[in-house]
């Protein structure tokens, strides 16, 4: 007996009885289908979560002054004067997980331009920062290595920057804009970059040299914080480690002393954040998993009854020559079909579901491969595990029996 | 007609045990069976006519005693070795047809043949057309068994019986589910297939077929009480004629 043949005479039974198939491929189809949806709809905001953070920078190390205390009382980092410029350049020729860093001073104040006026905060920092924020220059250029060690007036400037201040649309570039009463210039602006995942505007931004900042709008020599990029996102632990040995170096802190200082990473941020769609997600696919599964016991119920409904044809075709194992072989190749077909069906009805997902409600979406080949697996698997008691009886049957089977 | 013996039957015995008793189905049965004999065996319920049937269709083995067909000895055979000689050598004709249902002619007849590897689809195709064309059903090759007559089932039944060129065709109480008229018309079919060579065994419980047939055994208790030649082999065909013409 070929298989071949055996695939054909399954075939043949299966069709015989098209809505039963159907109608026990339907257990499959749904469970394989949420499978790959949930996983699909679970995936999908793990990942809209995770863009939005690497949009701010995925390997970003924060470096902040802290835990100083003075008389009991905990400073709040602003005030904090650990930080200095020597950390900054230390940073930037020392180490070899970062590969960019830059120095951050930075004051509110109001920015005036003619009539108009926005609030906002003036930020002083280097060229490195615009790769460090994953930010980029939409017009204009940046400010040049000359201009930071002049300290020259000159400013970067974000989309809702210029939105308020150039209602009619005027090209800012060139125009003299004032913060603090301290005239800056104009000499480039951003790309936009819209709203991050915790509300806040990323375009409400206007950027200068850290050392005009620092020497004419606050007249301080220290710095408040330094960002920083680590080589890559796996990288990020031991960039952090090294960037405390230097700081801890450099600030001459013993062994027993505290950091004076705070590392936080952007990675730590999206892996708290991830956690909890990561929970979801694996509920979600646990309760697809059982809809699998009665999808399963579906399969076996009916080539259950199957068995016995057909017991004559089955008398039939072994006083015909078939052997116990081709009646076991055609009934679970009927088991295998079923799931098997169900499993192609609900795979595209996943795929289907999701993109309507996608598209009609707009949810973040985006389909697992992995969950595709894994329900598919397992369906094909269940039929197979689910179709062998069935089939095993069949196989036993007793032909004279089963041909004279009412 | 030759001597080649297709079946030979040395002393068989086959015992039950029904709870705490035995059940002598067959006491010691022998005989034999050429080529081309045409062999009615008979007997009311009980005789053990079917457990002979389901032994000379290689569906049970004897308990005691040796059963040889066409020269191969069976009573020591395994179920799957029983099954290959099922499908090589034995077609079977029920008494209720049982075709599979919602299935062509076609279909049904190549069915033992798809246990056959030694056939691929053409061979099965042709083969099961021919069978179809010897028993009269050349226009029906695409019905399906439940857009058919029960003598039309019959004769499906008869094609799927012959596709496998058996060289013994077992017919249970062949006729029984039929009218008297399409009773006739099958039996003139086996006769004329006896006509063309072949050996057919033909087991009932009613004593007027054995008329058509070549020879005749009766059983009673599990033995055979009488085995001989039938001298004068009725037409079934004859028959059919002399029944008062249909009006309809």
């Amino acid at each position: 007996m070929n298989i071949g043949n055996l695939i054909k005479i399954s075939f043949r039974a299966l069709s015989n009885n098209k809505m039963r198939a159907f109608l026990t491929m339907l257990g499959v189809i749904i469970g394989v289908a949420s499978v790959i949806t949930m996983l699909a709809i679970g995936q999908g905001s793990k990942e809209s979560i995770r863009s939005q953070i690497s949009e701010m920078g995925s390997n970003m190390i924060m470096i902040q002054p802290g835990a100083e205390m003075r008389g009991g009382v905990r400073q709040s980092s602003d005030d904090m004067q650990t930080l200095k410029l020597e950390d900054y350049y230390a940073l930037r020729d020392k180490t070899r997980y970062i590969t960019a860093c830059s120095p951050t001073v930075s004051s509110s104040g109001q920015f005036i331009f003619g009539p108009n006026n926005y609030p906002g905060s003036l930020s002083g920092v280097n060229q490195a920062y615009l790769d460090i924020r994953k930010l980029s220059i939409d017009d204009g250029t940046i400010f040049s290595d000359q201009q930071i060690a002049a300290a020259a007036k000159v400013c970067i400037v974000g989309k809702t920057i210029t939105k308020n201040l150039f209602p009619n649309g005027d090209d800012p570039i060139g125009k003299v804009i004032r913060f603090n009463k301290i005239p800056f210039t104009i000499i480039g602006t951003l790309k936009e970059k819209g709203y991050n995942s915790m509300g806040m505007d990323q375009d409400n931004i206007v950027l200068a040299p850290y050392t005009t900042v620092q020497k004419r709008v606050l007249a301080i020599t220290y710095i408040q914080g330094i960002f920083a990029s680590s080589v890559s996102e796996k990288m990020t632990d031991q960039a952090m480690d090294e960037v405390t040995q230097i700081l801890r170096t450099n600030h001459k802190l013993k062994t027993t002393d505290d950091d004076d200082f705070n590392i936080r990473s952007q990675e730590e941020i999206s892996s708290m954040m991830t956690s909890t769609t990561n929970t979801l997600t694996i509920l979600l696919a646990c309760i697809a998993g059982i809809s699998l599964l009665v999808g399963g016991i579906g399969i076996m119920n009916i080539m259950y009854v199957s068995v016995t409904e057909r017991t004559r044809e089955i008398g039939l075709r072994m006083s015909i020559g078939a052997k116990g194992r081709d009646i076991l072989s055609q009934f679970l190749i009927e088991a295998v079909i079923l799931s098997f077909t169900g499993g192609i069906i609900g795979v595209i009805l996943g795929i289907g579901t999701s993109f309507i997902v996608k598209f009609a409600l707009s949810w973040p979406v985006s389909i697992q491969w992995y969950s595709v080949i894994l329900s598919f697996g397992v369906c094909t698997i269940t039929g197979v595990f689910f179709g062998w008691y069935p089939a095993k009886k069949a196989a036993e049957l007793d032909p004279i029996e089963a041909i004279r089977y009412e | 007609m030759n001597d080649r013996s297709i079946i030979r039957l040395e002393n068989i015995k086959r015992y039950f045990q029904v709870g705490e008793e035995t059940v002598h189905a067959l006491r010691g049965v022998s005989f034999s069976i050429k080529e081309g004999e045409f062999v009615s065996i008979m007997g009311a319920s009980g005789s053990g006519k079917s457990t002979l049937l389901n032994l000379l269709g290689c569906l049970d083995t004897p308990t005691e005693g040796e059963y040889f067909l066409d020269n191969i000895p069976v009573s020591s055979m395994g179920k799957n070795e029983r099954s290959t000689i099922r499908n090589r050598k034995i077609g079977f004709i029920f008494q209720s047809y049982n075709l599979l249902p919602k299935t062509t002619a076609l279909e049904n007849v190549e069915l033992p043949l798809l246990y056959n590897p030694a056939f691929n689809m053409k061979e099965r195709h042709e083969k099961a057309k021919k069978a179809l064309e010897a028993v009269g059903l050349s226009d029906r090759l695409n019905h399906k068994s439940n857009q058919m007559s029960g003598g039309q089932q019959q004769r499906v039944a008869i094609a799927r019986a012959l596709v496998n060129d058996p060289v013994l065709i077992l017919a249970d109480e062949a006729t029984g589910n039929l009218d008297t008229r399409t009773a006739f018309e099958i039996m003139i079919l086996l006769q004329e297939l006896h006509r063309d060579g072949r050996t057919i065994i033909f087991v009932t419980h009613n004593p007027e077929l054995a008329a058509f047939t070549s020879r005749n055994i009766v059983l009673r208790d599990g033995k055979i009480i009488k085995d001989g030649l039938n001298e004068h082999i009725e037409s079934a065909q004859k028959m059919l004629d002399s029944l008062p013409k249909q009006e309809d």
